[in-house]
């Protein structure tokens, strides 16, 4: 059973979704104590994976036997058990929100969620490149169903852009892959790093070209600066619980730029040109973003614009490339997205109290629990736009001190600055919904247990992260240690000789 | 044959990036599959061109790279979903929105209906 632990996070979601969808199309209470149990499963299986990987070596799982490079291999460092656990805990929430009543407007939401799941763990497991690309397919068409659950104009306007341009993504990636293998002629990760390090100067170019056309597709995903205005809709658009998950979708991209970034073109020339588009994208995303925050008329096109504030700002930390700034990366990475899953989670239970008005900044109807979604909203302003005592604040601090020389100068204004729209915009919003708002009397419907639940367990993460401060935070930082040395995933993979290429490698 | 095979790949992807620009749903998905054939050449082309080179070992003198086959197979297969989704999508869209418009919105200045 150990030596299988790695595929697990994978098989059961998949097998989770196949009774889901076995068992009719309306949740009934059995789908969705099996759909919750499945996320609390995975959350266990996750700290185990996080247990296993804190070891410090690399564990693989070779499919069907077949050894790498030839067949395909998962692998578990540090990063992937941080990402899958941060998935099953969002999930969690999620899904617990989701069961309250959220998850009958359309059909088959649990087993698209669990296949949802399936996606986001396998492209985070795996070591393979078009292993990765087959993962993102399957976590894209189910967060494009899920996108459209239930229906109505704007998920199928919104849709609709993001399916053409997810679609277009796709293909750039097949070109990536087909340019990389054709340079290096081997998918596995691991040895496509080994092999780039030792290609002449023709070939280089050539993987510089496919490196550089992989991180345009994953910075589609992340949502950096000339690749994001496709966010703020869907986002806005996506019914609660989605868009709360979705908040990991972003840190998929970033997760394959920090993989593919770290293993695979550690060594070749186009990791200068990666990373200075990051810092120079981070940046400018983050600029951006923050006058977004300011301009959103609407709570959820707020944290939409508040969830590509903590993009820009993962991408300035991918863009410096320092151990420590990639500790304070993770470390940040964790905090924001727990966070941004729970305020979308808010900002629904907010709008339905508010009747016609919803989640629009404007007056409306007094809420029915002004004191416990107030001071639940609270604690997720502050942890959100970087205030101490909570976790943000850490985070940013972690990254302000990672910067070095002439990064401090652009960072630091940008970032503060960044954080400051947020808190006006916030403090905005707080005070229209809960102290401006007296039209008419209360009548929305109660917040229910499931819905609370999910969103304390979210929200929960703000206080906790600053209490674990410190063995998260050494965690993140020997991800970061582990990280910066590639060449021992190739050595625990035993991929020891260099083959050769065979003639029709050759272009 | 590189001459044809990289002519047709390019005439294939500019078809395809015209069409997907265009503001209606249906020259997107067809913009989308010829985009996607395009690309679909392209990986299969990924481990060199040869004639007359079975990817099985012993049947002639240097097999081709079975392995950009797999994956065109793969790419295909996975293309296949996205187009069917793709069009079941923007029949509901013309559905709910009421014209095909990728935006939802009917005209421009000086557009007729």
């Amino acid at each position: 059973m150990a030596q299988h632990l790695i595929i697990l996070p994978i098989l059961l979601p998949m097998l989770t979704a196949l009774g889901l969808l076995l068992s009719g199309q309306v949740p009934t209470p059995w789908q969705r104590r099996a759909s919750i149990a499945s996320c609390a499963l995975l959350v266990l299986l996750a700290v185990a994976l996080l247990v296993k990987a804190n070891s410090g070596t690399y564990s693989f799982y070779a499919l069907g036997n077949w050894q790498a490079p030839f067949g395909i291999v998962l692998v578990l460092d540090r990063l992937s058990a941080i990402m899958v656990a941060l998935t099953a805990v969002l999930a969690l929430g999620c899904v617990t929100f989701a069961a309250a009543g959220d998850d009958s407007r359309g059909s088959n939401f649990h087993a698209i969620f669990q296949l949802q799941l399936v996606g986001l763990n396998g492209a985070f497991l795996t070591g393979d490149m078009f292993n990765l690309f087959v993962f993102f397919e399957i976590l894209l068409l189910a967060s494009y169903a899920l996108l459209m659950h239930g229906g109505g104009k704007a998920r199928i306007g919104a849709g609709m852009h993001y399916v053409v341009l997810n679609l277009v993504g796709s293909a750039l990636f097949i070109l990536a892959l087909g340019v990389l293998y054709g340079a290096t002629g081997t998918l596995n990760m691991a040895d496509m790093g080994r092999r780039i390090a030792m290609l002449d100067a023709d070939s280089s170019a050539l993987v510089s070209a496919g490196a550089l056309l992989l991180v345009v597709v994953f910075s589609l995903k992340a949502a950096i600066l000339p690749l994001y205005f496709w966010l703020p809709a869907t986002y806005a658009a996506a019914p609660a619980p989605i868009a709360a998950l979705f908040a990991i979708m972003t840190k998929v991209g970033l997760y394959a730029i920090l993989r593919v970034k770290t293993l695979v073109f550690a060594d070749s020339t186009a990791l200068v040109f990666i990373e200075g588009w990051l810092w120079w994208g981070g940046l400018a995303t983050l600029l951006l973003a923050g006058i977004g925050v300011l301009a959103a008329r609407d709570m959820r096109t707020m944290v939409a614009y508040l969830v590509l504030v903590s993009v820009g700002t993962l991408m300035c930390a991918a863009g410096m490339g320092s151990t420590a700034s990639t500790t304070a990366l993770l470390y940040y990475l964790i905090h924001t997205t727990l966070i941004a899953g729970a305020l979308f989670l808010l900002a629904e239970l907010v709008g339905v109290q508010r009747g016609q008005a919803g989640t629009r900044l404007v007056r409306a109807r007094r809420l029915r629990q002004p004191a416990l979604l107030g001071g639940m909203f609270m604690i997720a302003a502050v942890a959100v736009a970087g205030l101490p005592p909570l976790a943000g604040a850490l985070g940013k601090l972690l990254l302000m001190q990672a910067a070095e020389g002439s990064e401090r100068l652009w960072l630091w204004p940008i970032l503060l600055l960044a954080g400051l729209a947020g808190l006006i915009a916030l403090s905005r919003a707080g005070s229209v919904f809960f102290w401006a708002s007296h039209k008419g009397e209360p009548n929305g419907p109660l917040t229910s247990k499931l819905q609370l639940s999910g969103v304390i367990w979210l929200l929960a993460s703000a206080p906790l992260l600053v209490i674990l401060a410190g063995p998260v935070s050494s965690y993140t930082e020997a991800t970061a240690v582990q990280l910066s040395t590639p060449y021992l995933v190739s050595e625990a993979l035993g991929l020891d000789v260099i083959l050769p290429l065979t003639q029709g490698d050759q272009p | 044959m590189e001459l044809l095979f990289s002519l047709v790949t390019g005439v294939l992807s500019a078809s395809g990036i015209y069409l997907l620009l265009r503001g209606r749903t249906f020259s997107i998905i067809v913009g989308l599959a010829l985009l996607s054939y395009a690309v679909n050449l392209f990986l299969f082309s990924m481990g060199g061109l040869h004639t007359h080179a079975a990817a099985v070992i012993g049947e002639s003198e240097s097999p081709a790279d079975p392995l950009p086959q797999a994956l065109v197979l793969t790419a295909i297969v996975i293309g296949f979903a996205m187009t069917a989704f793709m069009v079941i999508l923007a029949i509901r869209a013309r559905a709910e929105l009421g014209n095909d418009h990728v935006d939802g919105k009917q005209g421009e200045e000086g557009e007729t209906r």
